[in-house]
């Protein structure tokens, strides 16, 4: 009988000088994975690699959250972005006041608890305002970046692929996208399509898909390269197999980073452009409107035109700073 | 080396035609013309014209001609420097762009020496720095620069220094206090993005061997700074460099529009509030030969000042 408390205590013991002893394993999940590694180990050598490799992947990915949920500034940035895109799809949720509603009794008051950013000339809700302003906002600027993505994963495969005059063409025509800035590509799409959320963000999507395709080819280069997809393609796989089993699924890496970078841009691209009076017509008003529209009342009600200014460059900061964390995790 | 040069200039020109190009078609080829985008940006309908007097408004700009006629023709004008007429001003392009060009010039000399100082001045200061949280701060500081829409910039520092402490005009351009704000708006993200680019760059070189070699040669960590870190992370400050000042019209457009100052930025703003296509065009292709004429002059100075590069193209 004395026996089994014993055998426990020593089992835990070796388990703790395990886990003290590997530096790596420093978290309960990695620890279950190694375990899990062990145990299907012992099964056969076959299995054995795959599921070894499956445990490493999960236990790479452990640790890639875990870091990234250590980092206090992250995990603030991450939950800003998160109630901005919350409010976006449904502004109701932080805020009882339609953003239309006037009245005239409170006209231009200043911030307060009641009116958290104050009130505009027609004492409408500045705050109710900007959270129905990035519904717009952070839909043109999403619509922006997946057409961006799209566009850019479609120029870089068939660029890294395809190679030889293909890839020189497409490079080249790259090129010459990025000879022209961006708000200046964009503010001439605009000028040939109109004015409004739609051409905005196709205007912005167009400004920056060329950044994608230049990441895309490189990542595609450099994936085609390796052994795997050597074996893969001596195995007898197609190279639409390999392109979708192998080869995007190893590119998401930096394309991935540079998707939530270039949101934070489209961000600011759209704002700008707004605030230069390409947005959607009066009374829906994206945040650059607002701004603009504040700007009358700058030496008396400062407020109706920096605080929504200064929202907007903390959500770009925010956005700026998850892709740097990212990115700092990945390498 | 002539032929690197030569190369390079070639290279140089073809993509600016190419720019031209896709602009032309962006502008020309899209379902709208030139004639009806203008006129319901003037507030007109097109069904109010007759079909004579539209077809006549659209020989003077030559529309009826087919689409590569058109491209031919003025392409072939572009070449001469002539742009066409503006189609909302009664003048030419050349000679609209010519009367905004020296304002929006103006205010990026001054920016420009801004932007050097305050990005390098940074940098240095969080290398130099030895006290933990402002090492931080200097650190995160460009992140921030970076991050602030030029519009919000412009009207805080409108806000603090002509409005509370009524230091400096708002708006308006005569004289060199009207100049300073909105030269320190524009200069503020490129010095942002100097500084965190050298401040990667010194810390990435600190950890060179040379360095090591340096120091244990007995040389003061000032002279280690000068004679062989800045020298060696300044060559992508000057790529950087001059992608800024390529950029010298696109950084006016918002901040003329804050400032209410009458140059090349706010002629674009207007020029597509009103879509006048001509105008766009020639204010594009200017830029993008800003862009390609920097960019030329920085790929030489790289081979001035860096031998690797010197001798490769010399090989090549």
């Amino acid at each position: 009988m004395p026996d089994k408390p014993v055998f426990a205590t020593a089992t835990r013991d070796r388990a703790s000088t395990t886990v003290a002893a590997d530096p790596v394993a420093a978290s309960p999940l990695a620890c279950a994975a190694a375990v899990i590694s062990a145990e299907v180990g012992l099964i056969g050598s076959d299995a054995a690699g795959e599921g070894a490799a499956v445990a490493r992947r999960r236990l790479a990915a452990g640790t890639r959250t875990g870091r990234l949920a250590r980092r206090p500034g992250f995990v603030l940035a991450a939950l800003f972005v998160a109630f901005v895109t919350l409010s976006a799809l449904v502004p109701s949720l932080f805020t009882a006041r339609a953003p239309s509603e006037t009245s005239p009794t409170e006209k231009l008051r200043g911030p307060s608890t009641a009116h958290l950013f104050g009130t505009d000339e027609l004492g409408r809700d500045m705050f109710s305002r900007v959270l129905h302003g990035s519904t717009l906002t952070i839909k043109a600027a999403g619509g922006a970046v997946l057409i961006a993505v799209i566009a850019g994963l479609a120029i870089g495969v068939l660029a890294g692929f395809f190679g030889g005059w293909v890839d020189s063409l497409l490079m080249r025509v790259v090129d010459v996208m990025l000879a022209i800035p961006i708000l200046l590509m964009a503010m001439t799409i605009v000028t040939a399509l109109g004015f409004g959320l739609l051409p905005m963000a196709i205007a912005v999507a167009v400004g920056i898909a060329p950044g994608f395709a230049r990441t895309t080819r490189a990542e595609v280069l450099r994936v085609r390269s390796q052994a795997y997809v050597e074996a893969a393609r001596t195995g007898g796989a197609s190279w639409g197999r390999v392109l979708l089993r192998h080869v995007l699924p190893n590119s998401w890496g930096p394309v991935g980073v540079l998707a939530v970078l270039d949101f934070g841009a489209a961000v600011l691209l759209i704002s700008s452009l707004s605030f230069l009076g390409f947005g959607t017509p009066p009374p829906a008003a994206e945040w650059g409107t607002l701004i603009s529209a504040g700007r009358n009342y700058l030496i008396t009600s400062p407020w109706l035109a920096l605080l929504p200014g200064l929202f907007v460059g903390l959500v770009v900061f925010s956005l700026n700073h998850i892709a740097r964390s990212l990115e700092e995790v990945q390498r | 080396m002539t032929r690197y040069l030569a190369g390079r200039f070639a290279q140089a020109l073809l993509v600016l035609w190419a720019a031209y190009t896709v602009v032309f078609v962006i502008l020309h080829v899209l379902p709208s013309d030139p004639i009806t985008l203008q006129l319901s940006a003037g507030g007109a309908d097109i069904s109010q014209l007759t079909p004579a007097a539209l077809h006549d408004l659209k020989d003077r700009y030559g529309l009826n001609n087919p689409v590569l006629v058109q491209y031919v023709h003025s392409l072939w004008h572009a070449l001469h420097g002539d742009f066409g007429m503006s189609l909302t001003q009664n003048v030419t392009v050349g000679s609209l762009i010519a009367d905004k060009l020296p304002s929006t010039l103006e205010l990026t000399a001054v920016a420009l020496p801004l932007m050097l100082g305050g990005g390098v001045g940074l940098a240095y200061l969080a290398v130099f720095v030895r006290w933990r949280p402002a090492r931080t701060v200097l650190a995160r500081l460009p992140a921030v620069g970076v991050s602030l829409p030029q519009f919000f910039v412009g009207l805080l520092l409108i806000q603090v220094f002509s409005f509370s402490l009524t230091w400096l005009p708002a708006t308006g351009s005569d004289g060199w206090r009207s100049l300073v704000l909105p030269a320190v708006t524009m200069s503020l993200i490129g010095a942002a993005m100097l500084a965190q680019l050298l401040t990667r760059g010194f810390d990435d070189t600190w950890r060179e061997p040379y360095i090591v070699t340096a120091q244990a040669k007995g040389l003061s960590r000032r002279t280690v700074q000068r004679r062989h870190v800045l020298r060696n992370a300044c060559l992508p400050a000057l790529t950087l460099l001059g992608i800024m000042l390529g950029y010298t019209v696109t950084n006016s457009i918002v901040v003329e529009a804050v400032f209410s100052r009458n140059g090349l930025g706010q002629l674009t703003q207007q020029a597509v509030l009103g879509q006048d296509v001509p105008v766009v065009q020639a204010i594009v292709l200017i830029t993008a030969a800003g862009f390609v004429l920097v960019n030329l002059l920085v790929d030489l100075l790289y081979s001035l000042l860096d031998p690797r590069v010197a001798s490769a193209a010399g090989a090549g």
